[in-house]
């Protein structure tokens, strides 16, 4: 059933190597070669008629977004919000990109957008330095204690993020730099660092001890041995922590409203504010233009990074 | 602080005092002494967890021991920087830098100590020589075979212009041709070089062909530190007897009786004359004993000398090419012996055996002990 | 310590000193940020704080003021609702999805591509997605009436008694690519052999998945089980997208609640209390899993 070829291969195999009962077979009108291949059988009908059906379950709301997004008003409040846009108008857009307003201030997501570029760019730094170098000491560097660190670490992710943030509050509040960029980028790479730092300590434990001897040998020390040996050799795995990072803290909401100020919100938070905001008449359009554009960056390191992606979630899910 | 230095073999390139390591409740090596000479080819030989090739990292400075100290050329390394202690190292899997050529591979140790552009070029070049791997010098790992590749490994520690090699079971990465022939040329190295060698393995035909000395180790104690020879031939006690040569070498147990003033062994009813074995202790009768036979020295039919001979049948054949392997039933035993590749028995043949006792062993059935 | 320590040991402070350098960041996120917050938050559970921490103690003062709360109830029970069907809805959708992938189907990468794409988005687009599509006026409901089923009710959102379902469809939509993911890698690393040694004795495919597959990937369903768990326990930006709460509070959270007063109702005492339920729901989840999963192994 799950796979004809795997069975005539081994028919096959008995033919080649018994010649007594290759003429027996021969002498029999029974069915032999290889087996016809219906492809509309019914377990193929079965199959892809499921998996189609869940196609579409999971294209459907892309499509309606991407459909809203390009119709004007009147058409929404008269149509259905399955059927393509008549009329294609990019009004919308435009809209939402540079004239929607949260509060007071009405330049669109663009200001959202900026902001978590900001936030976006030096977080994925550091935190990927920070947990590489950690993972790195932690495979090929142990010292007493260390595994103690790491098991608290790998432990703490699955403490609520709520239970630890009023502490983070007060530390940067103490430290002058709450509601600042800097603050963020650390609570970025705080949350980001059990994850990462298992990646890396796993990937750099994966690789053959040896050649970590062999440059100890060549008198390479600590940092030597990391920018020289281990990081050109570890290349795809930095683009996993990148891709995980890049989506992670794009799509973070939580930390972006507890941690930033409205006139620094990312895009996340703006965009919710945008689209939740009790005031005026909800324009759905503009709303489904700034969600695909909220979504657009993720979406565009997904499809562009395929495979990476799946490695990088599940490398985040199943530990190594 | 004393000078801890004179308690060293000064004759001694590489000495080693009770040196002791254990991860947590599991001891690895335990107060093991043992002194290599300046220029010997010293083979560490075992099966896998026996401790060689953690000595071996200890000695390079990869691992840190709990107890004891190493001396390299009289001089106290015990705590110092692998870089530090004058050796170089060639590991199984090569270990070599895959983002980088084999030039850059040789130089990489050299580049990191800072070394002059010149002098690092002399030393590449030199090394690239004496191994024969200059056309490889701009290629990456990823293009090179696997003698290729231990070839550029072994580059790596010539260029380092060391006093000791340490080699971790560099040939058991490769197919059965390419080792022999490395086999020749690591011998050949040493033959040029003079340096000291240890050499870490687990492969008895490597230990038998290169070594000057072996150590058998077993559960981190050295169990026989011998040259070849001496070990194939009068094995200490019976582990080391067992581990050595194959097929493996035949244990009879049985006891001593006198037979007429002489001391012969006896089991299952059948006696031994012991005529010709140099015991290291008085015989006695009545003591429990093992005999060890080399299938080789037992001998079938017409090789039979003089002296006693015994009867037996042939259970299985195992025709190997230039020997022939035969596999006996002799009272209550099974005995391999091994003959000529020409000579061949059908099963069930009944054949004569005579016994070379000049090359037998005797082992204490519970010390194990030679005696 | 050691009976004959060589001269010139090293500090052992100073060996490996790069190393404890370069741990630095993370030694203190584990014990300041991870240990250190989260006692500290128990600890204030413990007091009255209000706009700011304070250390006036009064017992369990501020979690008999919890478990009264409507909201809190409505809370813990949403997330009971969400939590079990989640978990169940979940694991089925992907194991099924997994298995019909692992058919040798053509279009593989496409399929997969399709089901993962919304794991990638946040869950604010998520939710203001699903909160468009379920629209009464507009969405799924108003399309079924306009083709003439005008009695037609399918109205989530706005109805606070089925208000979580329309939250659930959502999380369905989002996680259940990723744990179809791991099903699939949880299948694919089952031994060919096995299949063939089925396949010979004549067992039906779906005897070889009940009784041999899933009892075989039992570690993949257990360390996705404790994942989605821990996600769920996290759920706050979805709501807070898709229905902020409402209608009322019939879609509140925990993990709103917790929120909602620390940084909004200036209650921190509700709020650190609130999070410490958090904490303990976590805990009863994840101690039984680490403990059979690493508890039983000895590490060496």
């Amino acid at each position: 059933m799950s796979d004809t070829s795997t069975l005539n291969a081994t028919t096959a195999g008995i033919d080649a190597m018994s010649p007594e009962l290759k003429v027996r077979s021969s002498l029999n009108p029974g069915p032999r070669g290889r087996r016809p291949k219906r492809v509309l059988s019914r377990r193929n009908i079965f199959l892809y008629g499921i998996l189609g059906l869940a196609a579409l379950y999971y294209l459907l709301p892309l499509y309606v977004m991407v459909v809203t997004s390009l119709k004007g008003m009147p058409e929404i409040r008269l149509g259905n919000i399955f059927s393509p846009p008549v009329e294609i108008t990019f009004e919308p857009w435009v809209k939402a990109w540079a004239q929607a307003c949260t509060g007071l201030n009405c330049d669109g997501l663009s200001r959202g957008f900026w902001n978590s570029v900001r936030i976006l760019v030096p977080s994925v730094v550091v935190s990927i330095l920070v947990a590489s170098v950690s993972g790195y000491a932690l495979a090929n560097w142990r010292f007493k204690g260390s595994e103690l660190f790491f098991s608290i670490l790998i432990v703490g992710a699955f403490i609520p993020y709520q239970v630890m943030i009023y502490p983070i509050v007060i530390i940067l509040r103490e430290l002058g730099i709450y509601g600042t960029l800097t603050g963020l980028v650390i609570v970025h790479t705080i949350f980001g660092m059990p994850i990462l730092t298992l990646l890396f300590r796993n990937y750099f434990a994966s690789l053959p001890e040896e050649l970590f001897k062999a440059a100890r040998i060549d008198g390479a020390g600590f940092w030597q041995i990391y920018g020289r040996i281990m990081l050109p050799m570890s290349l795809p795995i930095f683009v996993v922590a990148m891709i995980l990072q890049v989506t992670g803290i794009w799509n973070d909401f939580l930390f972006g409203v507890v941690f930033t100020r409205p006139d620094t919100y990312p895009m996340t938070v703006q965009l919710n504010n945008i689209v939740n905001s009790v005031q005026g008449v909800k324009e759905y359009n503009v709303n489904m233009a700034a969600t695909l554009l909220t979504g657009a960056v993720p979406l565009i390191v997904y499809f562009v990074s395929g495979r990476l992606f799946v490695r990088g979630i599940a490398a985040g899910a199943v530990k190594g | 602080m004393t000078d801890l230095s004179s308690f060293a073999n000064r004759a001694s390139s590489v000495s080693i005092r009770d040196l002791s390591l254990s991860f947590g409740a599991v001891t690895v090596l335990e107060n093991l002494n043992l002194d290599i000479r300046d220029g010997e080819f010293l083979v560490l030989l075992g099966s896998s967890g026996c401790g060689k090739s953690t000595l071996l990292n200890c000695i390079a400075g990869l691992l840190e021991p709990t107890d004891g100290q190493i001396f390299i050329k009289d001089r106290n390394v015990t705590w110092e920087e692998p870089k530090d202690r004058g050796i170089g190292m060639v590991f199984q899997s090569y270990a070599l830098y895959p983002q980088m050529t084999v030039e850059k591979n040789l130089s990489f140790g050299l580049r990191v100590a800072g070394l002059a552009k010149d002098e690092i070029d002399r030393r590449v070049a030199r090394a690239a020589g004496i191994l024969q791997i200059e056309p490889l010098l701009n290629r990456k790992p990823a293009a090179l075979s696997g003698g290729q590749r231990q070839r550029v490994a072994i580059g790596r520690a010539l260029v380092r212009d060391v006093d000791v090699f340490l080699f971790d079971e560099p040939l058991s990465n490769l197919d059965a041709k390419l080792r022999s022939e490395l086999r020749v040329e690591i011998k050949r190295l040493h033959q040029s070089l003079k340096n000291t060698m240890i050499y870490v393995t687990h492969d008895q035909i490597e230990a038998l062909t290169l070594a000057d000395r072996i150590a058998i180790m077993k559960s981190g104690v050295i169990q026989q530190l011998d040259d070849p020879m001496t070990i194939y031939n009068r094995p200490k006690n019976k582990f080391v007897a067992g581990f050595i040569g194959s097929p493996s070498m035949n244990f009879l147990k049985g006891e001593l009786v006198d037979e007429g003033g002489h001391i012969a062994f006896r089991t299952n009813g059948v006696s031994f004359s012991l005529d010709g074995y140099q015991a290291s202790e008085a015989l006695a009768a009545g003591r429990k004993v093992i005999l060890g036979l080399r299938p080789e020295h037992v001998k079938v039919d017409s090789d039979i000398g003089h002296g006693e001979t015994h009867e037996a049948v042939v259970d299985i054949e195992e025709p190997m090419g230039a020997d022939n392997l035969l596999w006996l039933k002799h009272a209550g035993h099974t005995l391999s012996v091994r003959i000529g590749g020409e000579r061949r028995y059908a099963v069930g043949t009944k054949v004569r055996l005579g016994f070379d006792m000049s090359m037998a062993s005797l082992f204490d059935a519970v010390s194990e002990e030679r005696i | 310590m050691a009976k004959s320590v060589a001269p010139g040991r090293p500090n052992q402070f100073l060996r490996n000193l790069n190393s404890k350098i370069a741990c630095i960041p993370m030694m203190l996120t584990a014990l300041v940020i991870f240990l250190g917050g989260t006692v500290w938050t128990v600890i204030y559970s413990f007091t009255n704080s209000k706009l700011l921490p304070r250390a006036t103690f009064v017992g369990f003062d501020q979690y008999e003021r919890l478990w009264a709360a409507s909201r809190w109830i409505i809370s813990i029970q949403n997330l009971a609702i969400y939590g079990v069907l989640c978990l169940i809805f979940s694991l089925l959708i992907g194991f099924v999805l997994a298995a019909l992938m692992d058919q040798k189907i053509r279009f593989e990468n496409t399929f997969r591509t399709i089901f993962l794409y919304p794991f990638a988005l946040s869950f604010i687009v998520t939710g203001l997605v699903w909160q468009w599509v379920l629209n009464p006026e507009y969405g799924v409901q108003g399309v079924v009436r306009s083709l003439g089923w005008e009695s037609f009710t399918f109205d989530p959102l706005y109805t606070p008694e089925i208000v979580i379902y329309g939250i659930l469809i959502a999380g369905l939509w989002q996680g259940t690519g990723l744990v179809m993911c791991l099903m699939l890698a949880g299948l694919r690393g089952i031994d060919e052999d096995i299949w063939k040694a089925a396949r010979v004795d004549g067992i039906p495919m779906w005897k070889t998945y009940i009784f041999i597959v899933i009892p075989m990937m039992r570690p993949v369903f257990i360390t996705t089980l404790v994942l989605i768990a821990s996600g769920i326990v996290k759920l706050y930006d979805l709501v807070v997208a898709q229905t902020s709460g409402g209608p009322g509070n019939a879609s509140e959270v925990p993990a709103k609640y917790v929120y909602d007063y620390m940084f909004q109702a200036q209650n921190l005492g509700q709020g650190f209390a609130a999070s410490t339920m958090m904490l303990l729901t976590v805990a009863i989840i994840v101690v039984p899993w680490a403990y059979l999963e690493f508890g039983g192994r000895k590490r060496v």
